[in-house]
C-alpha cells in the first residue's frame, strides 16, 4: 500500500505558492472555492491511487480540527 | 537653514569649513557621494581605498538614532571584511541559528539555520544599524590616517544639481552659507525618499503595501533565548503578526503588524506600546529604547545610472523589511559599483562598464523585490482565499514537514548570482559545482590558517586549483594575479566541494568584487585574456 509523501517535494516552494495565489487573482470567494474544487479533482486523477487519496483526505480533515 | 530631521546616535562628522567654500570657482572632484548613511560611507571606503578622491555630503553630522536595519547577512560582512571592518561587526553582533514559528497560541515548528562550516562569517548577525555605520566610519578614519583621500562633510545639504555632459554641479548649503561643487560622478546614496531622485525628476515605480508596522526596541535582562520568534495572528492581540529578535546590549526588537488605518500619534504613545508589549511578554520588566512606525513599498528605479549620476542602496530600490534585503542589497550595490567606477576613472575600462552596474544590480533588485513581495503576501494575505491558503499551510506545517518550506516569514538575504548577464565569460568547468557558476559570489572556505575570501578581491584574480598558469596576465593595462592552491591544502574538503565538484582541476577568473567572471578546467591564455576583456566591459581583441 502506498502512502502520502509528507516530506518536502516542491522544487521551488515560493514559486509554487505564488502561482497558486495568482491563480485566484480577481475571483470572488465562490469562484475561488470552485477553482479549488476543480484543482483537487485534477490532481486527484493525476495521483489515482485511492490509498494515497484517502490518507490525504484524512490528514486534511484532522489538521483542520487543531 | 538647517532643521534636523532626526537626532543622532553618534556625532561622527561635525561640520567643518572646507577650503572649497572659499574657492573663486566651483572645485571639481572625481566623485561626490550624496548621503552619509551605511551605503554612502561604504561607497567612499571602497573608492578611497583604491586611492580615488571622494567627498561625502550629508545634511546631518553623524548617524541617526534607531536600530533600523538589524540583520546583516554574511555577504555584507564579507564586503565589510574586504574593506577591513568586518571583524568589529562580528565581535559586536549577535549570532542566532534557531527560529520558531507560532500561529495563534501554539508553536507550529522550529528550524535551525544549520550554518555551513568553513566560512569566516556566520549566515547572519543581528546588529543595530548605528553600530554597523559607526564601524564603517571608524574604518574611514583609519584609512584617512593612512592617506586614503576620503572626506566626510557634515551639515552639507545639497539643494540642487545641474547636469552637464561629463560632470554635475551641486548647489550646497552649510551653516556658513552656500557654495558650489562639481563632480565627474555623483552617487545618490540618500535613502528611500532620495531628494536627489526628486531633483532630477526620476521615476520610482512599484507597489505600496497597505499596512503599518510598529517597532519597539526594549532592553530587558529577562532570560529570553537568542532566537528569532515569529507569530502569525498572535492570540495575545498585540498585532496581526509579531516578530521578536535579539540585538546586542540586552536589547530586543519587536515588530507588530498593526494595520493600515492607524492613528500614528495614538499608537506611538508609550502607554499604548507598553500595552502591546505586556500582552505579548507577560509579567517582565523592560525599558523602552526606541520605537517607530513604518510602512513600506517594493519599488525600484528603471535604471540606476543616469548620465553622470548613479544611484545606490534604498535610493535606487526599496523592499519590504522581510528577509533583510535593504541594507544588505545596498552593500552589494557598493561592492559592484566600486571597482567599475574605479576602473573607468583610472581609464582602464570604458564608461560602458558603469552601465553593467545598473544591469547587474537591477537584476539583484528584482530578485530582492520578488522575495520580499512573496514574504509580504504570506505574512499579510491580500485576499480571503490567500488568507485561507496561508492558514492551511500553517495548520499542516506542525505535523507535516512538507508544508514547512511554504511558510514564509522572510527569505533571508543571500548574494545575487548574475546569471546570463553581459560581463559573464565562459563556464567551461565540466563537473563544476552550481554554486560557483559564472556570475556567483565566491563562497568562503578555509585556506591554510585563514580563509579564501581574505585572499581574493580588490583586483582581478586567477584562482587555480591543481592547474598550471603564469603568475599574472595583463591585457590593455589590466592585470589579473594568480592565487594558486592545491586540493592537498584543503584539509576540510570545503574548497574541493565548493570549487571543484567532480572536476580534477579548475581555473577561475574572479572579479574585484569576488564574483566569478569565468571558469575552465585548465589555463588557456587566450581564453582568460578574452574573459578579462569581457569582464571589463570591453570588446574582445585578445
Amino acid at each position: 500500500m502506498s502512502s502520502v509523501n509528507t516530506k518536502p517535494n516542491f522544487a521551488d516552494p515560493d514559486g509554487f505558492y505564488a502561482k497558486l495565489i495568482e491563480a485566484h487573482d480577481g475571483l470572488s470567494d465562490e469562484e475561488s472555492a470552485a477553482l479549488n474544487a476543480r484543482l483537487i479533482l485534477i490532481l486527484s486523477n493525476h495521483i489515482g491511487d485511492s490509498d494515497v487519496l484517502n490518507d490525504a483526505m484524512t490528514m486534511a480533515r484532522n489538521a483542520g480540527q487543531g | 537653514m538647517f532643521q534636523d530631521r532626526y537626532s543622532l546616535a553618534f556625532k561622527l562628522y561635525p561640520y567643518e569649513r572646507s577650503a572649497d567654500q572659499d574657492a573663486d570657482s566651483p572645485v571639481r572632484h572625481p566623485v561626490v557621494v550624496m548621503g552619509g548613511g551605511p551605503i554612502g560611507v561604504a561607497m567612499a571606503l571602497d573608492l578611497g581605498l583604491q586611492g580615488i578622491p571622494v567627498v561625502v555630503l550629508d545634511d546631518h553630522e553623524g548617524i541617526g538614532m534607531g536600530s533600523r536595519a538589524i540583520c546583516f547577512a554574511k555577504r555584507s560582512m564579507e564586503i565589510a571584511g574586504r574593506y577591513g571592518c568586518g571583524e568589529p561587526m562580528l565581535d559586536k553582533g549577535v549570532v542566532w541559528n534557531l527560529g520558531k514559528v507560532f500561529h495563534k497560541e501554539g508553536k507550529v515548528f522550529e528550524f535551525n539555520l544549520l550554518p555551513e562550516e568553513g566560512h569566516k562569517y556566520p549566515a547572519f548577525i543581528n546588529l543595530q544599524q548605528p553600530y554597523f555605520e559607526k564601524f564603517l566610519v571608524d574604518r574611514v578614519r583609519e584609512a584617512q590616517a593612512a592617506g586614503a583621500p576620503i572626506e566626510l562633510r557634515g551639515k552639507n545639504r545639497v539643494d540642487s544639481v545641474t547636469e552637464f555632459d561629463d560632470y554635475v554641479e551641486l548647489q550646497i548649503t552649510t551653516p556658513d552659507g552656500e557654495y558650489k561643487l562639481q563632480a565627474d560622478w555623483l552617487i545618490g546614496a540618500d535613502g528611500a525618499s532620495s531628494p536627489l531622485r526628486g531633483m532630477l525628476g526620476l521615476d520610482f515605480e512599484g507597489r505600496v503595501f497597505e499596512d503599518s508596522f510598529l517597532i519597539a526596541d526594549i532592553k530587558m535582562t529577562a532570560d529570553f533565548p537568542t532566537e528569532r520568534w515569529f507569530w502569525f495572528e498572535p492570540t495575545h492581540g498585540s498585532g496581526a503578526s509579531t516578530l521578536l529578535h535579539k540585538q546586542p546590549d540586552d536589547t530586543w526588537r519587536i515588530d507588530f503588524q498593526i494595520g493600515w488605518d492607524v492613528d500614528r500619534k495614538e499608537e506611538m504613545k508609550e502607554e499604548n506600546i507598553r500595552a502591546r508589549l505586556d500582552a505579548m511578554l507577560g509579567d517582565v520588566d523592560y525599558e523602552m529604547v526606541w520605537s517607530s512606525i513604518y510602512t513600506f513599498q517594493c519599488k525600484r528605479m528603471d535604471q540606476f545610472r543616469h548620465g553622470r549620476v548613479i544611484f545606490a542602496g534604498d535610493s535606487a530600490h526599496q523592499v519590504s523589511p522581510f528577509g533583510a534585503r535593504g541594507a544588505n542589497s545596498g552593500m552589494q550595490d557598493v561592492d559592484n559599483l566600486g571597482w567599475k567606477l574605479g576602473m573607468v576613472i583610472r581609464g582602464e575600462a570604458p564608461e560602458r562598464l558603469i552601465d553593467t552596474y545598473s544591469e547587474e544590480r537591477v537584476y539583484g533588485a528584482d530578485e530582492n523585490i520578488l522575495n520580499s513581495t512573496r514574504a509580504t503576501d504570506f505574512i499579510t494575505p491580500k485576499s480571503k482565499i490567500s488568507h485561507t491558503f496561508r492558514n492551511a499551510v500553517l495548520s499542516l506545517a506542525g505535523e507535516y514537514e512538507f508544508a514547512r518550506p511554504l511558510v514564509n516569514s522572510g527569505r533571508l538575504s543571500v548574494p545575487c548570482t548574475y546569471d546570463g548577464l553581459s560581463l559573464n565569460g565562459p563556464d567551461d568547468l565540466t563537473g563544476g559545482p552550481a554554486r560557483t557558476r559564472v556570475g556567483s559570489a565566491c563562497p568562503d572556505a578555509p585556506l591554510g590558517a585563514g580563509y579564501l575570501l581574505s585572499q581574493l578581491g580588490n583586483g582581478f584574480q586567477i584562482l587555480t586549483i591543481d592547474a598550471d598558469a603564469p603568475d599574472e596576465i595583463t591585457v590593455d593595462g589590466v592585470t589579473a594575479k594568480r592565487l594558486a592552491i592545491t586540493a592537498s591544502d584543503d584539509a576540510t574538503g570545503a574548497l574541493t566541494e565548493r570549487y571543484l565538484g567532480d572536476a580534477a582541476s579548475a581555473v577561475y577568473l574572479i572579479r574585484p568584487d569576488q564574483h566569478v567572471a569565468a571558469r575552465w578546467d585548465r589555463f588557456d591564455e587566450q581564453a582568460v585574456q578574452a574573459a578579462l576583456q569581457i569582464a571589463c566591459g570591453k570588446e574582445v581583441t585578445a
